[in-house]
């Protein structure tokens, strides 16, 4: 069966290692060229403190000189997102339905190989296929944007939402989910274009709901509290909300952890308290000397809940085992309905 | 299954039906299908007939009742499916794959594959190995649909339609090519067509179904013995002797014309008693009002 399997399959196989193939040419020549200017850049070596910031800007400033760099980086996070899509709904969605259609499954089933079988097989051979083109791309898409990711070239580092599944293992999973939701899609809707334009359609409101609702409750974050830097006070004025809330109200821009993912920032009482008390009299007529060393005066102190850095590997590996574990409830699914739920 | 005569059953239903949504496909079903035979299952477009060896072969499962397929259920297992071969209705193959890659497929997936018996059909049948199945004419379709079902070294062979989409030559070149490998293995055979004539030509055993029931079933030639069509001046058929079953009957002004069911010879001079034909037999008995249906309490408006 697996070499039955494999005889269906080839083509298509053919045709990833062929995308996969090209990508690899793109991605190591200007990946190399990108190594070259990283390390005649002197950032490896520049001082934390010192230098290092005018050396970023300026190698960020040479690279956005090039058009292809801004074409990779964004086309790397687009094909990354897209491939998932594309397995989904070109090898998901029509394993079966294309069967159901041609009435090849009747010629299939009535071999001497049992349908539960055929289907480990078919999702199996299919699945990991989809698995390894998405891991290989992302493999490489990482590897070319190792040296340029922690400088967030475009002001978003690897953590940020945006970012986050588009390097790494997590594509492995997305594909691994996208294929075996196209063929359940196409054992539900029994029709190939009707699952084929199912499937893009589900694939994005799991994923967009996983990265908003799932993904920041994975691993719990972390809660910094910190005196106020005054410097970072952005609007100081009175809230006019619920009475239980009315009293100072202080703006301040969230700090940045570096290379981290910020959830929330919010400015508390020297008490921890979310109520900062009545506006001080200096801050009435606006934000000025005066008023700022009145709030310094109050403690006033800034909370702020993110993902650090380190996180990153322990968050992939979470988000990756999530979509497996989804691509497996669906693949279960499909085992009890191809035993149960025939066609005719 | 050495071609016994009909002792066992290589398709035996009990109280099947196969229900979609409102409508049954197949209801209260109870046969037997003898070994070593070709049985013919026929029927109007719609009768049952694909869902009855739809759930032979496995396909599907049926709503109420039992099958058993060579005293298994079916596709219960590789075993049970590697013992009966299916020929889908339209004879579905993979149309991107090539003739060659087809029989390589069936060697893969089925034990007891016979591909020195592949090879020599193919052969015989001019069939290019390189040619993509997808642009084969309808009787070559058809006839390596045939030859993967029959190189799998079936015990029963399962025939849905086989012949409908073929011209009537290509339809004798697949009967002869069936009959031939019948004879070779004395495998089991169950075909199915809404054409006579094809059931004529190689079945000697008959199924007749109609509105998703069993009408007639039987071995043809005692079929054909044990009716007879009469005809003579008008009459009543109720006053018939007990022993013949009106089967059809139809008047004119003064001639009456009967086909019915008697294992006696017909002494009444009254008749012209003369052997029917099958396809008078089957006509007669898929037009027959449906008893079961008949039997039961009936809802509707009288107008």
């Amino acid at each position: 069966m697996i070499r039955f399997g494999w005889l269906q399959f080839r083509f298509q196989a053919a045709v990833a290692l062929g995308v996969l193939a090209a990508a690899a040419v793109a991605l190591g020549v200007t990946g190399a060229h990108l190594n070259y200017l990283y390390d005649s850049s002197g950032l490896a070596a520049c001082a934390p403190h010192g230098d290092c910031a005018a050396l970023t800007s300026a190698l960020l400033a040479r690279l956005r000189g090039y058009g292809a760099f801004g074409m990779i980086y964004w086309g790397g996070i687009f094909a990354l997102y897209g491939v998932p899509v594309v397995i989904g709904t070109f090898w998901g969605a029509p394993l079966i339905t294309r069967e159901i259609e041609a009435g090849t499954l009747r010629l299939a089933w009535t071999q001497g190989v049992t349908r539960v079988r055929w289907l480990a097989v078919k999702l199996g051979l299919t699945g990991l296929a989809s698995m390894a083109a998405a891991g290989l791309l992302s493999l490489m898409v990482t590897w070319w944007a190792s040296r340029v990711d922690p400088l967030d070239p475009y002001g978003m580092n690897r953590l940020q939402p945006a970012m986050f599944g588009t390097r790494g293992i997590v594509p492995v999973g997305y594909a691994a989910f996208a294929f075996v939701l196209g063929v359940t899609a196409g054992l539900l809707i029994r029709n190939t274009v009707g699952a084929m334009a199912a499937t893009p359609v589900i694939l994005a409101v799991v994923e967009g709901a996983v990265i908003a609702w799932v993904r920041p409750h994975l691993i719990a974050p972390v809660r910094a509290v910190s005196p106020l830097n005054l410097a970072t006070v952005q609007d100081v004025g009175i809230n006019v909300g619920p009475p239980a809330s009315s009293g100072l109200f202080v703006d301040a821009a969230p700090p940045n952890p570096p290379g981290g993912w910020l959830y929330s920032s919010q400015v508390l009482s020297a008490a921890d308290r979310t109520s900062l008390g009545p506006e001080p009299r200096a801050c009435a007529p606006g934000t000025g000397r005066a008023c700022l060393n009145a709030l310094g005066r109050l403690h006033l102190q800034q909370a702020v809940t993110y993902q650090p850095a380190s996180r990153y590997w322990p968050l992939q590996w979470a988000e990756l085992s999530l979509f497996l574990a989804l691509a497996l409830v669906l693949a279960g699914f499909c085992f009890w309905w191809i035993r149960r739920r025939l066609p005719g | 299954m050495n071609g016994g005569a009909g002792v066992t059953a290589v398709v035996e239903a009990s109280g099947l039906g196969k229900r979609y949504g409102r409508r049954w496909a197949v209801r209260d079903c109870t046969l037997a299908i003898p070994a070593g035979r070709v049985t013919g299952l026929v029927g109007p477009n719609g009768a049952g007939k694909s869902t009855l060896l739809n759930l032979a072969a496995g396909l599907i499962t049926p709503t109420t009742g039992t099958i058993t397929v060579l005293g298994g259920r079916p596709a219960s297992g590789p075993a049970q499916l590697a013992r009966v071969g299916f020929v889908a209705q339209d004879t579905p193959v993979y149309p991107r794959m090539s003739v060659a890659s087809h029989l390589r497929a069936g060697a893969w997936l089925n034990p007891r594959w016979d591909g020195e018996q592949a090879r020599r059909r193919i052969d015989r049948l001019a069939l290019d190995p390189r040619q993509r199945a997808g642009s084969l004419s309808g009787g070559q379709r058809a006839q390596l649909a045939l030859t993967l079902a029959i190189a799998k070294r079936p015990d029963l062979l399962l025939l849905d339609e086989p012949v409908a989409g073929l011209d009537p030559l290509a339809r004798r070149e697949f009967l002869q090519g069936l009959m031939e490998s019948v004879a070779e293995h004395g495998t089991s055979v169950v075909l199915s067509s809404h054409l006579i004539t094809d059931i004529e030509r190689v079945c000697d055993h008959l199924v007749v179904l109609a509105a998703s029931r069993i009408r007639l079933a039987g071995k043809v030639s005692e079929l054909l013995a044990s009716h007879q069509r009469l005809s003579g001046p008008r009459r009543d058929p109720a006053t018939l002797p007990a022993s013949q079953e009106v089967i059809s009957e139809s008047h004119t002004g003064r001639q009456t014309t009967l086909l019915i069911r008697t294992s006696e010879p017909v002494h009444d001079p009254a008749w012209t008693a003369r052997p029917v034909s099958l396809e008078d037999l089957v006509l007669a008995y898929m037009s027959r009002p449906d008893e079961g249906a008949a039997r039961r309490p009936r809802l509707g408006v009288v107008s």
